[in-house]
């Protein structure tokens, strides 16, 4: 713990030592306000507008800008390929913001935040197969945050590549039309006898080539093609997307370059820690700022009253130092009288009494209902009740939260590992009541995301702690810091009803799911199963009710938010009913599914019944689905729908009488469309599973009088090396439009893992995570 | 005056910072940024530098602790004309890192294993990399990107 308060929780009300501070009081907006802006970024990225694709109309800006709140001033596809790049010259050939030719090379940008989903290299695979650029030509460069140029600058909702899949394409196939244009008069002959492949236009006829860079120059003359002129090619003749391409920052990664937030420096530059209240939106009462001062190596010590606003600069005390070192050292020993009448009184073990009574009752409301569940129970052969509940978990990003910033003539500057700029910026304006054209920030490479960098509390409370201060720094969580003051994945409890006909066909199912909100209307982030959550649509008959509990610490989005935990619970308790059908899971889970289907007319990103059945039949086959396992070994199934991305996995997993348990293999089959960069697409894969696997093996958040229980990763255990089971992947490479791999590979994780051990044991698991019920690895 | 030889060179501190963690002397005092910032209680393995050889959490030893001792840090690990070793070109090679973070704590951690054990089983791969954490998961890599390097080792050898 990086403090003595915080390893006792809420201090008792013993007089701080020292000379007072007055007593600084927190602002306090109306409840709801405080989590507005929080929660407008997640909706921004969990439910943005459909993304345009094959077949659909172009994409409408302005709908996307009313539905999704994001990105003031950011521009779309016609727009942008429209734009001027910022520093165009006439030597080289800018046709659009995201690549320059010129006679040096060819410089792509990569427009989004790179937080290990593979984006800095597969956004610009995606330019360079349209322009016909030989890769190991291509230099890449991350993008300045200018929507303006860029169109929305987000890492999120797994929405870089479907969102910029027709923009870079075009982009790409602009440059290409113009240097074939070039060509064609230097050569003095038509366009259409003239190829392009690896940086050079060739005249088969003739057998001449010429280099893009040689060529650049006299492409800028061409006139700008309109995007919607462009033929884009035909995947077949696809060169560089779908092959394996190592990530462009790999060589500066491997000897330790400066890439990441926290490697940051600019001249004078001092470092900050910042103290919050254990219980989020505690304010400050009083502190021992004189024996804090005269630590060595401190600068500057003083507290922020904050914003109110949750995400964004809740109050605290702020230390400036000479080194990371000299701040943290002065910080542990910060003593503080905290003042606790806006401070969270959360507790866990309160929700799960409070959850324990309203499982037996009818939910507030209703949020799916389709056919007569009643009747169906009523009519059916068996019915079958179980409680699944799951614990808040933390991102646990492995770079701590890190922003730099230099507040200087009434501007500030940030060098910031966040996946949402653009948010960052309006954020940073708001709490330094600035105009956004006053804040700069410059994109950093990002030692993981997970969602935790979709909020930006880290960026504010570095640009307040400049200004204040009056001078650049570096501003420094610890781990204790990140792990208490996290935007969490929500826990959650599920009251289930299932019913079986004659046939053993499941005829009605019930979910009763207890979440959270804010007390501001709406359940929290990941916490809300409205929107068509599997098997909804899907069954003749079936009812999701829906109560929060109101619950004081910020919530936010968690990889495949919702997802991540209802796969866990809809998939375990498919297998449940299958069971106590005595039918196999892979049969019903296919009769569930049903004929081919898109569950949402017009909607390309929607579930599509035929490409699940397609992974499932798979993931099954590649599995050896059906074959005789060994005593105490067992496959488990389970699909699931999430982000567009459609995934089947089958879990082979051992069990001993100590409810030890190895996951051998995972198998994985996929459906997201057109693979950009298959060596990302395997790796994020391969990530989903064991960040899926250690999600559920052991970790969990608990909160008592609003304090978070758990401070680092002895509390809060990572799957390490000797655990990680061997995952064999098999991509449907389909014609649909392709989606993100960040996110929909996790949530069938946990319930094939749960599945296979119950096929080993007969025990069935119905919380997370696992080592609440005695499992371990 | 403390006198720390990190990669080959003789660098001189003010003993202010002999109780500063070797982590944040590395990093703020003489800028080498490589070697990571992740839990500060020696758990995660993102602060691995080599001491004599030996792989060590610099989060949690004391900058005195190394003084007169030879530090590697993962700027250190490519030849003066950026040759890279076997470890990290095998890294680039199976496009290993996700976000990167842990890995040059990892690449430390491999290079001291295939230095005292140049062919290690899955097995002894697994245990001496079980300190570091990579919160992407990319272990499956991590133990093929040894195996690859400790192969090249050999030919080369």
């Amino acid at each position: 713990m990086s403090s003595s308060i915080l390893a006792r929780g809420i201090p008792s009300r013993s007089p701080a030592e020292g000379s007072l501070a007055r007593g600084i009081p927190s602002r306090s907006p109306a409840e709801g306000s405080r989590y507005a802006a929080m929660e407008a970024v997640f909706d921004a990225i969990a439910h943005p507008a459909q993304v345009p694709g094959p077949g659909l109309a172009k994409f409408s800006r302005r709908r996307f800008m009313q539905a999704t709140g994001i990105a003031g001033g950011g521009l779309m596809l016609g727009f942008v390929l429209k734009a001027k790049p910022a520093h165009a010259t006439p030597t080289a050939l800018q046709p659009n913001a995201f690549l320059r030719i010129d006679a040096d090379g060819i410089l792509l940008y990569a427009k989004n935040p790179e937080i290990g989903q593979g984006v800095k290299t597969s956004l610009p695979m995606i330019i360079a197969e349209e322009l016909d650029a030989a890769w190991d030509d291509v230099v890449v460069r991350q993008a300045p945050i200018d929507g303006a140029a860029f169109g929305p600058q987000f890492a999120g909702g797994s929405m870089s590549v479907p969102m910029n899949w027709d923009t870079l394409r075009q982009a790409g196939a602009a440059a290409r039309t113009m240097l074939v244009a070039a060509a064609a008069r230097r050569l003095r002959v038509p366009p259409a006898e003239l190829s392009t492949r690896d940086s050079l236009v060739v005249h088969a006829a003739s057998g001449k080539r010429i280099a893009y860079k040689d060529l650049a120059n006299a492409a800028a003359e061409f006139p700008v093609p309109d995007a919607s002129a462009l033929k884009l090619k035909d995947r077949r003749y696809y060169r560089l997307l779908g092959t394996r391409v190592t990530g462009v920052d790999n060589d500066a990664l491997v000897r330790g370059q400066p890439l990441f937030g926290i490697d940051q420096a600019v001249p004078g530059m001092k470092y900050a820690v910042y103290q919050k209240c254990p219980a989020v939106g505690g304010g400050v009462s009083s502190f021992n700022r004189d024996a804090i001062a005269k630590m060595p190596g401190v600068r500057d010590v003083f507290a922020l009253e904050g914003n109110g606003k949750f995400a964004e600069l809740l109050p605290g005390i702020a230390i400036v130092a000479g080194s990371t070192w000299a701040a943290i050292r002065a910080k542990r020993e910060l003593k503080v009288e905290w003042s606790l009448d806006q401070a969270a009184k959360d507790s866990w073990s309160d929700s799960a009494r409070k959850a324990e009574t309203l499982r037996h009752v009818p939910g507030e409301k209703r949020v799916a209902d389709d056919g007569d569940v009643d009747a169906a129970f009523a009519d059916a052969d068996t019915t079958l009740d179980a409680y699944y509940a799951y614990r808040f978990v933390s991102h646990a990003q492995l770079e701590p939260q890190n922003c730099t910033a230099w507040w200087r003539d009434g501007a500030v500057e940030l060098w910031a590992p966040t996946q949402t700029p653009d948010s960052g910026i309006k954020a940073v304006a708001g709490v330094l009541g600035i105009d956004p054209s006053k804040v700069t920030v410059h994109q950093t490479r990002i030692g993981g995301g997970f969602g935790r960098r979709l909020y930006n509390d880290f960026m504010t409370e570095a640009a307040a702690i400049s200004k204040r201060y009056g001078g650049p720094i570096k501003l420094q969580w610890t781990r204790e810091d990140d792990m208490s003051h996290d935007l969490f994945r929500a826990g959650g409890f599920h009251q289930l009803r299932g019913s079986l006909d004659a046939e053993g066909r499941v005829s009605g199912w019930r979910d009763r799911f207890i979440t959270f909100t804010h007390g501001n209307g709406r359940p929290v982030s990941g916490g809300d199963m409205s929107r068509g959550v599997f098997p909804a649509g899907l069954l003749p008959n079936c009812r999701i009710e829906q109560t929060a509990l109101e619950w004081k610490t910020p919530c936010g989005a968690w990889r495949a938010p919702g997802s991540n935990v209802f796969g866990f619970v809809v998939q375990g308790f498919l297998h449940e009913l299958a069971v106590a059908a005595g039918r196999d899971h892979l049969e019903v889970l296919l009769e569930v599914l049903g004929g081919p289907r898109w569950m949402e007319e017009g909607n390309i990103r929607a579930l599509h019944t035929g490409r699940a059945a397609d992974v499932v039949k798979l993931a099954a086959k590649k599995a050896g689905w059906g074959r005789k396992m060994p005593e105490g070994r067992g496959l488990g199934l389970a699909f699931y729908f999430s982000h567009a991305g459609h995934f089947a996995e089958v879990a082979d997993v051992s069990v001993d009488a100590n409810r030890k348990i190895t996951v051998h293999n995972v198998t994985v089959a996929a459906d997201v469309g057109p693979i950009i960069n298959l060596s990302g697409a395997e790796n994020q894969v391969e990530g989903s599973v064991v960040d899926g696997l250690s999600a559920m093996l052991g970790q969990s958040v608990t909160f008592e009088e609003g304090v978070v229980q758990q401070s680092n990763f002895e509390s809060y255990p990572m799957l390490r090396m000797p655990h990680t089971p061997n995952v064999d992947i098999h991509f449907i490479d389909s014609d649909y439009p392709p989606t993100g791999l960040g996110e929909p590979a996790l949530p069938p994780l946990a319930p094939a893992v749960c599945n296979a051990i119950y096929a080993a044991t007969g025990e069935r698991i119905r919380t997370l995570p696992i080592s609440l019920e005695g499992y371990s690895v | 005056m403390l006198r720390l030889n990190v990669n080959g060179k003789v660098r001189e501190l003010s003993d202010d910072e002999a109780s500063t963690p070797l982590l944040w002397v590395l990093r703020d005092a003489l800028g080498l940024t490589g070697t990571k910032f992740g839990c500060g209680v020696s758990i995660c393995g993102a602060c691995t530098v080599l001491l004599d050889g030996e792989p060590i959490r610099s989060c949690s030893m004391p900058a005195s602790a190394a003084s007169g001792r030879d530090v590697t840090t993962i700027e250190g690990l490519a030849s003066e004309d950026g040759e890279l070793t076997p470890v990290q070109q095998a890294w680039i090679d199976l496009d290993v890192a996700q976000c990167g973070y842990c890995q040059t704590g990892q690449i430390m951690g491999a290079t001291a294993l295939l230095q005292s054990n140049p062919k290690p089983s899955d097995d002894e791969i697994d245990a001496a990399m079980a300190g570091n954490i990579c919160r992407c998961g990319t272990y499956l890599r991590i133990r093929k990107a040894i195996k690859q390097a400790a192969g090249n080792m050999g030919e080369s050898a």
